[in-house]
Order: structure tokens, then C-alpha cells, then sequence
């Protein structure tokens, strides 16, 4: 009885007063007029929450750099021989500002040396993956070869890269190749040992499959081979460029020409200490995007 | 009647480096068409091996195995199998998972959009065509054994494999299953051979169960025959006094006569 008397009455005064009820609407209005500030938003407060999270995830590899950076210019003040941070960094400015200038064999820009590098290491690791990886899937696949092969690999693997460069000279007459021919050598084994591995390993149910399907040995090969051993090939390919990339540096400084290792030698030779450390700087940077590049290409081919 | 699948005194000796083990000896067993078998025992009593002979992927060290009267040699479409961890291949959606199926065994004589008419007629069967474009790893588990059956029945198979298909599943989602693969095999009129280790799955599914002793040198110990009118359900059963006889049946072959392995030892 109490409900509904109450709502008689609530009813009869919304009749009495009909103008109250715009009113009401208008201050209800009122606050939404009144601008929330920016941070209360939510797409503010998201902003403020990827900044923290932001700074979170860089902080420890920044304070990292920094106590880097700090080691380096203490070392550089207690031997004058070696060029602090800012003086480096000076020295990059002036070397980056004009990469690729060219004043004969001897002297060209920093562009060019890097590039020049990048094309050697990418003919002998190009090389070395196409003779590497096929090499590596048939030793997988093979018992009778893997056998065969597995202890000429194992003596050759673990031979110093440079070690091979007397016989690319003697053999090839001439350093551009020789150069390419080491990092050949060097970067190959990575690949057959992992793409032997991963055809080794692929699950046994995988084949089961293929087995009660019938599969022809090109459908095995293109829908479940290909696709399992995929992954360890990347994982073979990405170690095999970082040798390769090591490695250059080394060849370069012993054959000459043009290439961001002769260039270390060449600053050497010139005393420019600071140019050097650029040099370590370059090597470094490439490296670290080369394998950066493989490992983005490797997650888009992974189902784990 | 003549039987569909014919098992004649078939045995399997595995070679391993400790020397000859026989996983399965003297086995003898016919199938008939359109019959749901399901074989049970004890880990390791060689249930599966014997799964694996009829697919072929095992060959038989003595004996003979007939589908349709001729000898089973090597692994075939016309023997499908629902692996146990369902095997689909992880780069490829669930639509190309039956369809690499189909593709093989109708291919040749029927059009691309015949093909994918089955496929997508596969999943459907299995409620899944919403998950068609989806890849192995982006659904549940209970999921994936669907689209394993599904590529298994998309291939039309004289006989129908499952080794122990809802093992690694969840109690309700394994209930689900079992109640779609028995209107499924009602509407196919599908021959089925599974593996089981669960004695109700045994009873509520099959025709009749074949229950093994103990290995090593494994074999048909009793074939107990459900006589539960079809379709069955489940929750009936429940209070089915003859469902409870079957049931108590196989504990008894189970836990009485077929001691576990290790106590046996």
C-alpha cells in the first residue's frame, strides 16, 4: 500500500510541476558541459599507463647504457690515448653528415665501407644457404649420408674462420673472393647442422599423418616438411649471419679493399683511435639489426 | 555375414636393444560392417599396436589382417585414423587440415569446388564451421579433436581409427564429444575400431568391447557385447541396471581378473 501511495504521489507531482522536468535535464546537462580534465579521460589514463609502462621497459636497458658510457669516459680521462664519449661522438657527427663520399680507393665514406661489407657478407652467406640448407635437409633425411658426412663436418666445423683464408687466396687468386670464400665456409655450418637437426626432429605423428593420407613425396615435402623444419632453417641462417658478420671484419683487415674492416685497419694505421671505436660502434649496430631482422622473420614462422 | 575387418592369429615381436619383445600375440577378431568396436585394457597391454596394425602403420610380425577381404599392406586412406593428440599440422587453418585430406582422396576425380563443398561439409558435421580459418593453435583442445575427426570422416573411410581420441580432453567436453560422435556415426553408419581406457566411453559407445590381458605377449582376453538399444543417452543410462552390468563386467575383467601390471609383477 505504502509503494503505491508513494508512487501516486511522485506521479501527481510530476502533473503539479511539468516545467521542472527540462530543468532537471539541464542540470544533468551542466556537468557533462563541465571539460573532464585531459587525465581523467580514458584514453588519457591509458596514455599516462603506456608512458610508465614505457619508462618501465626502458629504464633498466638505459641505466644500462648509462653505466656504460660512464665506464668508457672514465677509462678514456685516465688514458688520454683513448678519445672520451663526446669526442667520439663529435667525430661521428662529421663522419655521418657526408657517408658516402668518394676520393679514390683509399678514402671513402663510412656508406660505403658498411655497404661494401654487407654485399660480401651477402654473396658468401647467400652461397652458404644455398648449398647449406639442401645439404642439411638431405643429411636430416639420409641416415646413410649423415653418417657419412658427420665426421668431416665435425673436424672442419671448429676451424678458425681465418684459417681458411690462405687456401680462398692461393686457390682464387684474389682477395675480393677469398674474402667472400671465408665467410662461405664459416657460415655454412650452422645451417646444415640446424636444418639437419630440425628434419631429424620433426614429430613422428607429423608423418603418421602423411603416411595414412598417402601423401605424394611432393605434398610430404611442401605441407609437412618444409613447413616443420622451417623454423630450425631460420635459427640455422640467424647464427650463420652472425658469424658472417663477425667474421668479415677480421678478413677484411687482412685482404684490404674497401669494407668497414679495412677501414678499422686503415684508422689503425692513421691513429684515428676515435674513428675506431665508431668502427666498433657500426659493427655492432649492423649485427644487432641483421640478427633483429631474422628474429622477426622467424616469429611470423613459428607455431608454438 | 561376412565380416568387413578380418585379424587372423595376428602377433608383433618389437626388436629392441634388450632383444625381442612381443607386444601382441594370437590375436583373432572379426569386425562387421557398420559396428562400433572399442578395445580396452590396461596401459600398456598393446592396445594401440593393435589400432596401428589395422592402419598399417605397423606391419604384422605374423598373421593376417583383411579389410574387405583384401590384405592390409601399409597405411591408407580407407583406414583413417583420429590420432590421439589430435596431429592436425600447426601452419595450417582447420579448413586446409581436411581439406590436404580430401584433396587426396577425391581429388582426382572431383572438382575444386566439390572439394571444399566436403570440407567445409566435414567441419560442419563437426560443428566447427566458424573455426575454419582458424590455425591449430588458436583453439582448444577439445576443438582440435573435432577437426581431427572431421578429417578423418571427410575422407570417407571403410573404417574409422581412434586411438584413444578424448584421452587428453576434459570430463564435460569429452561427455560432448562422445555424444556427437555417436550421432555422427549413427548418421554415417560409420565402422568404428577406438581405443579406449575409460570403461564407460567403452560401454556407451561400442557395440561391443573387446577387453585384452595384460602384456607383454597381450591378447583378446573377452569380447563382451552391449546390447543397449541405439540411439543411446546418456543421462538414461545412468539408471539403466543394464548399463551397470555391462559397466561392472569390464571392471571385473579390468580389476579382478587382469590384475594392474605392476601388481602383477
Amino acid at each position: 500500500m505504502n509503494a503505491i501511495t508513494l508512487n501516486d504521489r511522485s506521479l501527481k507531482d510530476v502533473m503539479d510541476a511539468p516545467e521542472t522536468t527540462p530543468l532537471a535535464a539541464s542540470q544533468e546537462a551542466t556537468p557533462v558541459a563541465r571539460r573532464t580534465p585531459l587525465f581523467e579521460t580514458e584514453s588519457g589514463k591509458r596514455f599516462i599507463e603506456g608512458v610508465a609502462n614505457l619508462f618501465k621497459a626502458a629504464f633498466p636497458p638505459l641505466l644500462g647504457i648509462l653505466f656504460f658510457v660512464a665506464l668508457w669516459a672514465l677509462i678514456a680521462n685516465t688514458n688520454k690515448s683513448i678519445p672520451g664519449p663526446a669526442e667520439t661522438w663529435d667525430a661521428a657527427v662529421v663522419l655521418f653528415s657526408d657517408p658516402f663520399y668518394d676520393n679514390g680507393p683509399n678514402d671513402k665514406g663510412i656508406g660505403w665501407n658498411i655497404l661494401n661489407s654487407l654485399y660480401r657478407v651477402g654473396i658468401g652467406f647467400g652461397l652458404a644457404a644455398a648449398v647449406g640448407i639442401p645439404l642439411g635437409f638431405m643429411i636430416g633425411r639420409f641416415d646413410f649420408l649423415n653418417r657419412m658426412l658427420s665426421p668431416v663436418i665435425s673436424i672442419l666445423r671448429p676451424v678458425s674462420p681465418l684459417a681458411w683464408l690462405p687456401i680462398g687466396l692461393l686457390v682464387l687468386q684474389k682477395a675480393e673472393p677469398a674474402s667472400i670464400w671465408v665467410i662461405f665456409i664459416s657460415s655454412i655450418w650452422p645451417m646444415v647442422l640446424n636444418t639437419a637437426a630440425g628434419v631429424q626432429r620433426i614429430p613422428q605423428d607429423y608423418l603418421n599423418v602423411a603416411r595414412v593420407l598417402n601423401l605424394s613425396e611432393f605434398k610430404v615435402f611442401s605441407k609437412i616438411l618444409f613447413p616443420a623444419v622451417l623454423p630450425y632453417v631460420l635459427t640455422g641462417v640467424r647464427l650463420a649471419i652472425g658469424v658472417a658478420w663477425l667474421v668479415i671484419v677480421a678478413a677484411e683487415m687482412l685482404t684490404g679493399g674497401v669494407g668497414i674492416g679495412f677501414w678499422v685497419w686503415d684508422e689503425w694505421n692513421n691513429l684515428n683511435v676515435a674513428h675506431i671505436i665508431i668502427a666498433i660502434f657500426v659493427v655492432g649496430i649492423v649485427g644487432l639489426l641483421l640478427e633483429q631482422m631474422l628474429m622477426l622473420i622467424a616469429k611470423r614462422f613459428s607455431y608454438d | 555375414m561376412q565380416s568387413y575387418v578380418q585379424i587372423e592369429n595376428a602377433s608383433m615381436v618389437f626388436s629392441t636393444k634388450k632383444g625381442k619383445f612381443t607386444a601382441l600375440t594370437d590375436i583373432n577378431l572379426n569386425v562387421n560392417q557398420g559396428e562400433f568396436i572399442a578395445l580396452i585394457g590396461h596401459s600398456g597391454c598393446g592396445k594401440s599396436t593393435l589400432l596401428n596394425l589395422v592402419a598399417g602403420l605397423l606391419d604384422a610380425t605374423d598373421g593376417v589382417l583383411l579389410l574387405a577381404n583384401k590384405e592390409i599392406k601399409g597405411p591408407g586412406p580407407e583406414r583413417s585414423v583420429v590420432f590421439q593428440n589430435h596431429s592436425l599440422l600447426p601452419w595450417l587453418t582447420s579448413f586446409e587440415n581436411v581439406y590436404l585430406a580430401v584433396e587426396k582422396v577425391f581429388g582426382d576425380k572431383e572438382s575444386k569446388a566439390q572439394l571444399k563443398a566436403r570440407t567445409t561439409a566435414a567441419l560442419e558435421l563437426v560443428g566447427l564451421t566458424h573455426a575454419a580459418a582458424k590455425l591449430p593453435g588458436e583453439i582448444s583442445g577439445g576443438m582440435k579433436q573435432r577437426v581431427g575427426i572431421a578429417r578423418a570422416l571427410a575422407m570417407e573411410p571403410k573404417v574409422l581409427l581412434m586411438d584413444e581420441p578424448f584421452g587428453a580432453l576434459d570430463a564435460l567436453t569429452r561427455a560432448h564429444l562422445q555424444d556427437e560422435l555417436m550421432k555422427i556415426v549413427a548418421a554415417t553408419q560409420s565402422t568404428v575400431i577406438m581405443v579406449t581406457h575409460d570403461v564407460d566411453e567403452a560401454v556407451l559407445l561400442s557395440d561391443r568391447i573387446v577387453m585384452m590381458t595384460n602384456g607383454p605377449a597381450a591378447t583378446i582376453g573377452e569380447i563382451l557385447t552391449v546390447d543397449l538399444p541405439r540411439p543411446r543417452e546418456r543421462l538414461q543410462l545412468a539408471h539403466d541396471p543394464a548399463y551397470h552390468e555391462l559397466r561392472s563386467q569390464v571392471l571385473e575383467f579390468l580389476y579382478s581378473r587382469q590384475m594392474r601390471p605392476k601388481e602383477a609383477a
